[in-house]
């Protein structure tokens, strides 16, 4: 017998979009904290470390996710790590994730006025404090929106992780459909689960970046 | 680590990567031009007058952006033909990655069209010139030359989205990178290859893209 696609199936897709949530989270976190060096890095008085980063973004810009995650996934065996696939796909998208909010971060950190660290210096205050009270709040205003945006990039991109066989929100549809037989439908209610976690994100970021302007 | 790295195989089969490599560049150019054509209509739907077409295109370009493209790639693949439109895997993969451009090229249109000044329409209109002088010389000509650079980087973020329709078995770079992979299970080297392909190719698209822009958009403007 053909199961119909119906409420109990739609619940199990929402259980798969748990994974969804939780390897945003996880790839968000450490892909931030890895990002802010990358940014402070690619903003740095040295040159060698500005051109490392620099060519460190320009690896993750230039290549597809998918690629990186298989590459994460078939790599860390090499090193003699052995690990689950939710570990891989968290580094593989925190790397991911730390390369595109250090490139935003790196624009941000540059939109602030250079009065401001001027005047911090003026005042001799030291790297680490011009940065953490000075120079980050405002690069953190100016690339709020930004980073919203991304983050809607990231949640996207976790569904590559059905490629690689982690049951999240895309495999779990996946799975269903091959159950029901009814992908049309499958697949519209797993975008449109996609659609209802991601759109209240991609509005406040426009809706931030319109205050932003608006203070211009 | 006591791994032993081979690219031997990786290397000998060059042939296969280079028809992947032509599989990519045909997928992701036509995909490209669907959709930026495609996006246009969007970008008209999304600024006329009519509520209903706004909606329309709205609605339309916020589904689209707020959606992974592998699911778009698994609707119309897997869910079309229950409509009775069953499609090769190649052919989907071009349809879901012109759906997917246009939502992104309408939006990024409509900016460089906001940012003409009306004042150059009436100039145009004042010289005489026919409405689709004015559309094409005057509004969407400069219009998209302001946003040649997003324009390009959505292009670019296309052509490496590209490698994910190898799920539907479409023919493409990564399709045949995983091929080899079942046949000879260097994974690491395959794809620390297909990273350095991806790379000089999103580096390719990048110069290309900017002599088309400079040939097509060397018009004087002062």
């Amino acid at each position: 017998m053909i199961r119909q696609f119906g409420w109990g199936e739609f619940l199990f897709l929402l259980e798969g979009a748990r994974w969804t949530v939780v390897l945003t989270l996880l790839a968000f976190t450490f892909g931030g904290a890895l990002g802010l060096g990358v940014a402070l890095g690619r903003t740095s008085k040295w040159r060698l470390l500005r051109i490392l980063m620099a060519t460190y973004i320009q690896i993750f810009q230039g290549t597809p996710l998918l690629v990186q995650l298989f590459f994460v996934y078939f790599g860390l065996p090499l090193l003699g790590l052995k690990v689950d696939v939710w570990v891989a796909l968290t580094i593989g998208l925190s790397l991911h994730t730390s390369a595109f909010l250090g490139e935003i971060w790196r624009g941000s950190i540059q939109a602030v006025p250079d009065g401001q660290s001027e005047a911090a210096r003026a005042l001799g205050i030291g790297y680490v404090h011009r940065m953490v009270d000075v120079v980050l709040p405002q690069a953190f205003r100016i690339g709020l929106p930004a980073t919203i945006s991304f983050l809607v990039n990231l949640i996207k991109g976790t569904a590559l992780a059905a490629l690689l066989g982690l049951t999240e929100l895309t495999r779990s549809g996946q799975l269903m459909a091959n159950i029901t037989f009814e992908p049309l439908q499958v697949y519209g209610a797993v975008a449109l689960v996609y659609f209802f976690i991601c759109l209240p994100l991609t509005f406040s970021s426009a809706r931030i970046e319109r205050r932003l302007n608006a203070d211009r | 680590m006591n791994y032993s790295f081979d690219f031997a195989p990786v290397f000998a089969a060059w042939p296969m990567l280079l028809e992947g490599v032509i599989g990519t560049l045909r997928m992701s150019s036509l995909s490209m031009v669907f959709g930026l054509s495609l996006g246009i209509v969007f970008m008209l739907m999304r600024m006329s007058k009519s509520n209903a077409l706004r909606a329309m295109a709205i609605g339309y370009i916020e589904l689209i952006r707020n959606t992974p493209i592998l699911v778009q790639v698994f609707f119309v693949f897997f869910g079309m033909p229950a409509i009775g439109i069953r499609l090769s895997g190649e052919q989907a993969a071009i349809l879901a990655m012109t759906l997917n451009c246009a939502a992104y090229a309408a939006e990024i249109v409509r900016g460089g069209v906001q940012s003409i000044r009306p004042g150059q329409i009436e100039a145009g209109r004042a010289l005489g010139l026919h409405t689709a002088d004015i559309y094409r010389f005057v509004v969407f000509r400069p219009a998209i030359r302001a946003v040649y650079p997003a324009l390009c980087s959505q292009f670019i973020l296309m052509m490496l989205n590209s490698s994910l329709v190898s799920s539907v078995s479409a023919e493409e770079l990564t399709y045949f990178a995983q091929t080899l992979d079942s046949q000879t299970f260097r994974s690491f080297e395959i794809y620390l290859t297909l990273g350095v392909i991806y790379l000089v190719l999103s580096q390719f698209f990048s110069a290309a893209l900017g002599v088309i822009g400079r040939v097509y958009f060397s018009y004087p403007t002062k």
